[in-house]
């Protein structure tokens, strides 16, 4: 069974992405919350990166973080899911465990 | 601690400013300069409608200096000076005409 | 004596600093460096802020963070013109990396490149890191 992994660091700025992906098992789920969220946008230097991950990874953001730092939906990367504080709760029920990332 | 306004409790802190931004009515403004000992008048309420104007469009209480300057720029010249301003609240402007406002205390102010 | 609405005698005049590098929410920095800067300005120094690295979306337009239960302080950086608090750099090379533009942000500020930035810094007498 796979995991979902929470990561809530900026991608620009700590290498918790990185290592989260390195750690995660194919089909497991990235979960882009706080300021990870800001790895989720079209346009900016770890966009590719991200887009790289999601041949092997599903990969969510949280809706009210993006909204919270005037980030638009509207540039989150293609195939990225946006979700609720609900979706947050289907998602930790989905997948066999989660692992926080910090 | 907690003050009575129009039949209602509203909570305070221990300095008397409102806990809740939102329990804010003009009766609160009354209620307080009461407590004082101030009646307030139209020149007081223009402060103090100033100061709330103030605060929702930029999300703090301003500081005494920016006050007076601000309010000269609105309220003219003879208004927009700390000898105006600390006769109307001799508590302190920012300080006084913000906690009748129901603004939480300036941040850094007199 | 003097009254309270009487001007305290001025001092030097210094030239300060604040390097705004944090996010706005998922640490404290932001915040922090913010009321440092309204309640320094009362000093009337000569003061410049930097917004850099994730710092420059601090002042990103459009934030509401009614959902996450945070109080959104990004309307006071536009209080800063009445404090007195007018020299505002964004660094170039951090926004251009975050795909954001001048037209992105909640106030006018000067563009910087990395070298400028630099040099603006070794003018300081005071800088601050948050």
């Amino acid at each position: 069974m796979v995991m979902l992994h929470t990561v809530n660091k900026s991608p620009f700025e700590r290498r918790t992405l990185d290592t989260a992906l390195r750690h995660a098992v194919k089909g497991a789920g990235i979960l882009l919350i706080e300021d990870g969220v800001y790895a989720a946008f079209d346009g900016t230097v770890v966009a590719e990166k991200v887009k790289a991950a999601m041949a092997d990874h599903k990969i969510y953001v949280l809706g009210p973080d993006v909204a919270a730092r005037g980030m638009s939906e509207q540039n989150v990367i293609d195939g990225v899911q946006v979700v609720d504080y609900g979706g947050f709760v289907d998602l930790v029920t989905e997948y066999d465990k989660v692992q926080s990332w910090l | 601690m907690a003050i009575e306004v129009n039949g209602k409790s509203l909570e305070v802190d221990e300095e008397g400013y409102l806990a809740n931004l939102n329990d804010w009515e003009p009766e609160v403004a009354n209620v307080m300069a009461k407590a004082d000992g101030t009646e307030l008048t139209d020149s007081h309420w223009e402060v103090i409608n100033f100061l709330r104007e103030y605060y929702e469009e930029y999300q703090i209480a301003p500081a005494v200096r920016v006050l007076t300057k601000a309010i000269g720029k609105k309220l003219g010249k003879d208004k927009g000076n700390s000898k105006y301003l600390y006769e109307l609240f001799p508590y302190g402007p920012a300080k006084q005409a913000c906690k009748y406002a129901g603004l939480p205390k300036p941040t850094g102010c007199v | 004596m003097s009254e309270p609405w009487e001007d305290e005698p001025e001092g030097p005049v210094r030239k300060f600093m604040y390097v705004n590098r944090r996010a706005p929410y998922g640490t404290i920095y932001a915040l922090e460096s913010l009321e440092v800067v309204l309640i320094a300005a009362a000093f009337e120094q000569d003061v410049s802020l930097v917004f850099m690295d994730d710092g420059v979306y601090q002042i990103k337009k459009g934030q509401n963070t009614d959902a996450i239960g945070v109080k959104n302080f990004s309307p006071t950086y536009r209080a800063l013109e009445g404090y007195d608090v007018e020299k505002l750099y964004v660094e170039r090379e951090s926004l251009e990396s975050r795909g954001m533009t001048t037209d992105d942000l909640v106030v006018p500020v000067q563009l910087v490149d990395k070298d400028q930035l630099a040099e603006l810094m070794e003018e300081q007498e005071v800088i601050l890191s948050f």
